[in-house]
């Protein structure tokens, strides 16, 4: 019941989050909205009995990524947008993200539901060491694959933002 | 884990009232501190020894005007003070004060949450914590205020790095003596004390130590960290624009932010509940708790002098020269820490 009770209530506010996201005009607080999401989707993590992932959720997505998005909107001082309903390019858009979501989530809405429920005694506590076994041990090579996407697309963004240098003599 | 509820709440009453009751012990320790320092005399007329001017100090902010200026979006701006000292508080329920305290036939580990991801929790009560004073800062629609509150953002995000990476050294040579490390700050006390004085994680990992708190400096914006508050340059920083109780919420959430850094700290490094050369047992009964306690709280309150001492010894750094600190020179040395730490480990001598 309580499990229920906690769903409901962090899923419907992680859902307002991104809800008032697409409709709110001022840039900062977008941002914020979206902060709550992502605290929301935490507390679905805790209810999950995975306070690991929560902990995570916060210090990556709330912490790190989204306080840097707000440094970003505060530097650039970035103005309320004006209102503007439809255009031709936000119907196309829309559609287009709408189409991919659909598709995305196509299987999971039209699957048969599962004959027999996982074993609870089979299913594996989603705990520190838990974790670190998946991660570092049984997908050790594709975690560090990733590691190296993320590492050369960092040296990419690095070497498009570096301002061309001068030449001698000039 | 399976506490009844009315323990675990009165614990965590416990562990609130505890650090808002050391606010203004420790605003009355800065002043006095300071006072020493330059050879004044300080605050000494209310109460015994001027014991009772932080009252005073809050009565007189509790009558002051609150002041909103014009332009200013009420939501966020009451917010932000709510924001740090709350992120600030959370942090508390997993501060372990004490061993496990056996009355009846009950076992009660002194620490409100004895859960998991303990330290990962403050990390991330940390990282909300910054929301508080940039969003202090733009709210206040000022430009000193919005600069203070850049500066906090882009100063705690380039420290955090550095905490993060310097906390993977400790929780490494945790691990290193039994089959799995842990984020659970009691259990982290608990293995520092099997071995006794030089299991101290001081002693283990004392690069990480000096960078944890030169980290804690910058996270808790104390000098010669204060730059989104640097009177000289920006009147208040992300408070000019804030009186009354909506900056004393901000002066507290500092106040306890230092109060909880100092906590993991003791935790962290120094032993935590631990004499040093005395063998405890495990599990203590009432008398044995309040002597842990006492022993806690000596080591914090030495530890808050450390920072009160810092303040009024060195200048401000200045903005750049933080950064360069940050990244040429705390960010590398952590990494290094890591790598070495990591090799001790695996060849078995740490």
């Amino acid at each position: 019941m309580s499990e229920a009770l906690s769903f409901y209530f962090f899923g419907s506010i992680a859902l307002l989050g991104g809800v008032n996201l697409l409709f709110c005009k001022n840039p900062v607080h977008g941002a914020l909205f979206l902060v709550c999401s992502f605290l929301a989707i935490a507390g679905l993590f805790l209810g999950l009995n995975s306070g690991l992932l929560a902990a995570i959720q916060v210090m990556v997505y709330a912490g790190a990524i989204m306080v840097l998005f707000l440094f970003v909107i505060l530097l650039l001082n970035l103005e309320v947008e004006p209102h503007q309903w439809m255009s031709p390019a936000r119907v196309a858009s829309a559609l287009v993200a709408i189409t991919t979501i659909g598709l995305v989530l196509q299987p999971f809405l039209f699957a048969p539901k599962p004959a027999v429920e996982a074993e609870p005694s089979l299913v594996v506590p989603p705990t520190a060491p838990n974790v670190a076994e998946v991660l570092f041990r049984q997908y050790a090579l594709p975690f560090e694959v990733v590691s190296l996407l993320l590492l050369v697309s960092m040296v990419g963004a690095i070497h498009l933002a570096r301002r061309p240098q001068r030449t001698e003599g000039v | 884990m399976n506490e009844p509820l009315w323990l675990t709440a009165l614990k965590a009453l416990g562990a609130l009232g505890i650090t808002l009751s050391m606010v203004p012990i420790m605003v009355l320790a800065e002043r006095r501190v300071s006072a020493w320092i330059q050879y004044r005399i300080g605050p000494n007329r209310v109460g015994f020894a001027g014991s009772m001017q932080p009252l005073a100090d809050l009565v007189k902010m509790l009558f002051k005007e609150e002041v909103r200026p014009r332009g200013v979006g009420s939501f966020l701006f009451t917010a932000a003070p709510a924001i740090t000292a709350i992120s600030a508080m959370v942090m508390t329920a997993v501060i372990p004060f004490g061993g496990t305290l056996v009355l009846g036939e009950h076992r009660i580990p002194l620490v409100v949450a004895n859960v998991d991801i303990g330290i990962l929790l403050v990390l991330a009560a940390g990282s909300i914590g910054v929301y508080g004073l940039t969003l202090g800062g733009w709210a206040s629609n000022s430009k000193y205020s919005l600069l203070g509150g850049l500066r906090s953002s882009a100063q705690m995000i380039s420290y955090e790095l550095t905490l993060g990476l310097s906390l993977l050294g400790v929780l490494l040579v945790t691990a290193s003596s039994h089959d799995f490390g842990t984020f659970n700050l009691h259990e982290i006390v608990v293995r520092q004390a099997e071995v006794g004085l030089t299991g101290w994680l001081i002693f283990k990992a004392p690069v990480a130590f000096v960078l944890f708190t030169i980290s804690a400096f910058a996270e808790t914006n104390r000098l010669p960290f204060d730059l989104p508050e640097a009177e000289p340059e920006l009147v208040g920083g992300y408070h000019t624009e804030y009186s009354s109780l909506r900056f004393g919420l901000f002066f507290l959430g500092e106040y306890a932010a230092m109060f909880v850094a100092s906590c993991v700290i003791v935790a962290l490094f120094l032993g935590g509940w631990h004499l040093p050369f005395v063998t405890e047992r495990a599990e203590v009964g009432v008398v044995g708790a309040l002597q842990q306690l006492l022993v806690y709280f000596g080591k914090v309150g030495a530890f808050v002098f450390f920072f009160i001492h810092v303040r009024w010894t060195l200048p401000r750094f200045r903005y750049d020269q933080l950064m360069d600190l940050g990244w040429k020179l705390a960010l590398p040395l952590a990494l290094v820490n890591l790598l070495v730490t990591g090799g001790l480990v695996a060849f078995g001598i740490l």
